[in-house]
């Protein structure tokens, strides 16, 4: 938790409201998503009681299994699911775009939309994980067959799943986290995860929140009180009114998963979202041909190269979204600047068009001279950025006390033109006034890993073909 | 002498027995006096609090409980054929179920548990009445477990009903299993340590048997828990002595559920609680007492009350921030990072 989002907190607190912890949308928030509120069967293995879906506010489908513990009505709910959900992903698996790779020598498609599907939080994407590993690996024919499209359903759910864990990644959401990125409220972290609750901080405030703490559960969890009194009765003696009392449970959260989107889209949205959106859509894409490929059910687990490159991918994802965070949203960074890793001066001098010629060819190496009273905890040499100018490097020649804070001396390199002289307003002016941090969005080259049949039998040497598709 | 006052603390009903559920909670936060004394009084916080006005729901679902029924009931057929297979133990192990007494005989049972533990030869000893000294008093625990006794060594086993996915399950959910299972194997020990035997003959390592993957079907996994026992014993030696806490209470204090609600907040008022968040999973009355520490930082978790400096209260935060009040000597490095958070939050919100 950084101070500045507790301290946000605590004004919460004080005012009775939730605050805003961002001034610009972090998310992509799509034009037609899915929302998919999955309700399970306590005790059970993951497994469904129902779920309510759909595309359209004013007519969400209800899935129901009549007796949870029954294989087939289990299998006719995923059958049914699979109805809904994989067309909607078709859907987009239509047009396409080109997308130059290779310095251009090449191209490749892309679609020009991806898919996005909203749960109502955690719990939900930690279903649907699971409901993609319990369908995934069955198959159509043999001694336990399931209805076609289940394990079509498996492969993509647990896809979708896999995508959530990357840090930035918005193809499948889910709404507690969406808004505890935007707004602090003024409870613990603990019971935001009540997505009622939560909600109620933003729209209406604390008294609010209290009651709908009684409020009906978002899922995927029942509540044990509704279990005992109202679902045994209805289940054990096959109850027809069970789908209309299970819809009834299910509405509120419907309705309230479009609000937490009414509320998202109205918040401005963050420079570099569209370019996250972007690598989902690749990650659709190669996804969505992997499937018509017939490739094959994800394994249970990784494997050791498999596991790491995955855990690369994802340190890389964090680190990206944690700097393109901060470069849209001037309360993200002033998270680093309250940590001393980013501060805030104006320009007092400025030498634009300095020439470094002491190497071979002369370069452009103009110099600029930041006033702050914020803290600086930075060492000469160090490179800077200012989110006002990316693709510039501000190297740090000196720091020094000045008045009642200090002076920086620093030397940028750059996004200033090829030529000697610099272009109109690639260098800051006296006057000025900018943030500098040491967060960069460069990229950031990986390590090797060796192919999956030479891992080293540290890692328990190459893997075994997976004989059993259970 | 001493059981009279707790009487008395709990007025007429009948009193809530500790289980490994409990002492887990308590271990878990144990700072909390006023838990410490209602549990040492067995004191029911379910009716408690909602005399108070603050009813909670700590019910289980009853698909819950059937289904760990169903599962336990399928282990223990046929003589637990299913739990000696999936142990890996001879089908010539003796297998003793010590729960089928009545409550009533507490004493009695725990004899027989320490009869037949005392010489622990291969056996499964089921439902065995085992003893804990929590802060300073004895109390009864019931396990829903089995001791496994095999190689002159003794294995607590723990039936639960969770999946085991891949070899994965829910960590909330073993992380709970394997504090409960410390408690079981802490008092093993401490039961053997009485015996005059060697406390460590019951292993650290305990098993757990759940359903695998999306079947029924059991498996067997063991779980070190060394660092929860070293937790435990370290947090059941930081437990106040609820003997000295209970001396400190003035005369005639009694949560008797009889009495008006406004006499028993009254009576709460005199144990010194201590909220945290976690509460509200683990502890009945903890709405209440989360209620009573509103505008605390402790409410909104450890990690915001550490990040605003520790700082008691949100009105002292926002004080110290926008500085109509002067910080003590210790505050003014909390003072100066609040007042910087307040500069940046307005200037970037303006």
């Amino acid at each position: 938790m950084s101070t500045l989002t507790a301290f946000a907190r605590a004004q919460a607190v004080a005012f009775g409201q939730a605050q805003p912890i961002a001034t610009v949308r972090h998310l992509h928030v799509h034009e037609h998503p899915l929302i998919l509120i999955p309700l399970a069967m306590a005790g059970e293995a993951n497994a469904p009681l129902a779920a309510l879906i759909g595309t359209d506010r004013s007519a969400p489908r209800l899935l129901v299994v009549a007796q949870p513990r029954n294989r087939d009505d289990r299998f006719a709910f995923f059958a049914a699911l699979a109805e809904i959900l994989v067309p909607y992903l078709d859907s987009f698996a239509t047009e396409t775009e080109d997308v130059p790779v290779d310095r251009g020598k090449d191209v490749r498609q892309r679609y020009v939309d991806a898919p996005q599907l909203w749960v109502p939080n955690p719990g939900g994407v930690d279903f649907l994980r699971m409901l993609g590993r319990s369908t995934r690996f069955r198959t159509t024919d043999g001694e336990y067959p399931v209805p076609a499209g289940v394990p079509l359903l498996g492969r993509w759910l647990t896809f979708f799943a896999g995508t959530a864990e990357i840090p930035g990644s918005c193809l499948l959401l889910n709404a507690v986290q969406a808004l505890g990125l935007h707004w602090a409220t003024g409870q613990s972290s603990a019971e935001d995860a009540q997505l009622g609750v939560q909600l109620a901080w933003i729209e209406s405030g604390a008294e609010a929140a209290r009651e709908a703490e009684n409020g009906p559960v978002a899922g995927p969890a029942t509540d044990p009180e509704f279990d005992n009194r109202v679902l045994a009765p209805l289940i054990e003696r096959s109850a027809p009114e069970l789908p209309g009392v299970l819809r009834d449970l299910l509405l509120p959260t419907w309705e309230r998963m479009w609000r937490v989107l009414d509320l998202l889209r109205r918040l401005p949205v963050g420079e570099r979202v569209a370019s996250r959106w972007t690598s989902d859509k690749d990650a659709f894409t190669a996804f969505t041909q992997y499937v018509a490929d017939g490739g094959a059910p994800q394994p249970r687990r990784d494997g050791a190269v498999a596991a790491a490159a995955r855990l690369q991918r994802l340190e890389n994802a964090a680190a990206r979204y944690a700097v393109q965070r901060a470069f849209d949203d001037p309360l993200v960074l002033a998270e680093y600047r309250l940590t001393g890793a980013a501060f805030a001066g104006t320009v007092t001098l400025a030498n634009p068009d300095r020439v470094d010629d002491s190497g071979k060819r002369p370069v452009l190496r103009p110099r600029i001279m930041v006033r702050t009273t914020e803290e600086v905890r930075v060492e000469p040499g160090t490179s800077l950025t200012s989110p006002a100018r990316p693709a510039q490097k501000a190297k740090v020649i000196s720091v020094s006390p000045a008045g009642d804070g200090r002076d920086v001396l620093l030397e940028l390199s750059g996004g200033m033109g090829r030529k000697l002289v610099a272009e109109p307003g690639s260098v800051p002016q006296v006057g000025e006034r900018l943030v500098l941090t040491t967060l960069s969005e460069a990229y950031r080259p990986g390590g090797t890993l060796p192919d999956p049949a030479e891992t080293p039998w540290t890692h328990g040497g190459p893997p075994s073909i997976e004989p059993d598709l259970q | 002498m001493q059981s009279t006052r707790l009487d008395q603390l709990r007025g007429p009903g009948r009193a809530k027995r500790h289980n490994a559920r409990t002492i887990a909670a308590l271990t878990g936060n144990p700072g909390c006096a006023r838990r410490a004394v209602l549990d040492a009084a067995g004191v029911d916080k379910v009716k408690l609090a909602e005399r108070v006005g603050f009813p909670g729901s700590f019910g289980q679902s009853r698909f819950a409980l059937s289904r760990g029924n169903a599962f336990e009931a399928m282990l223990k057929a046929d003589d637990c054929a299913l739990l000696r297979s999936v142990l890996g133990a001879a089908s010539s192990l003796s297998y003793q179920d010590l729960g089928a007494d009545s409550d009533d005989t507490l004493g009695n049972r725990h004899d027989r548990t320490v009869e037949l533990l005392a010489d622990a030869r291969a056996a499964l000893i089921d439902h065995p009445l085992l003893t804990l000294d929590v802060a300073g008093q004895t109390v009864y625990l019931e396990p829903d477990l089995i001791a496994y006794a095999h190689r002159g060594r003794l294995q607590v086993v723990e039936i639960k009903s969770f999946a085991i996915v891949d070899g994965q399950a829910d960590s909330a959910k073993v992380s709970a299993a394997a504090v409960q299972a410390a408690v079981y194997v802490l008092a093993l020990r401490s039961l053997l340590e009485r015996l005059g035997q060697d406390p460590s003959l019951v292993d650290h390592e305990v098993v757990l048997v759940c359903p695998e993957n999306f079947s029924l079907s059991p498996v067997a996994v063991k779980l070190d828990v060394r660092k929860q026992l070293s937790t435990l014993r370290r947090q059941l030696s930081r437990l106040a002595s609820v003997a000295s806490l209970i001396d400190a209470l003035p005369e005639g204090i009694t949560f008797d559920l009889a009495l008006p609600a406004e006499e028993l907040t009254v009576a709460l008022g005199h144990i010194e609680p201590r909220y945290a968040p976690e509460c509200l999973s683990t502890c009945e009355l903890s709405v209440y007492c989360r209620n009573e520490a509103a505008g605390s930082t402790a409410v909104l978790g450890r990690p915001v009350r550490e990040a605003l400096g520790g700082i008691e209260t949100v009105d002292e935060v926002l004080a110290l921030a926008d500085g109509s009040r002067s910080p003590t000597e210790e505050q003014a490095e909390a003072a100066a990072l609040l007042r910087a958070a307040l500069r940046l939050r307005s200037e970037a919100l303006s």
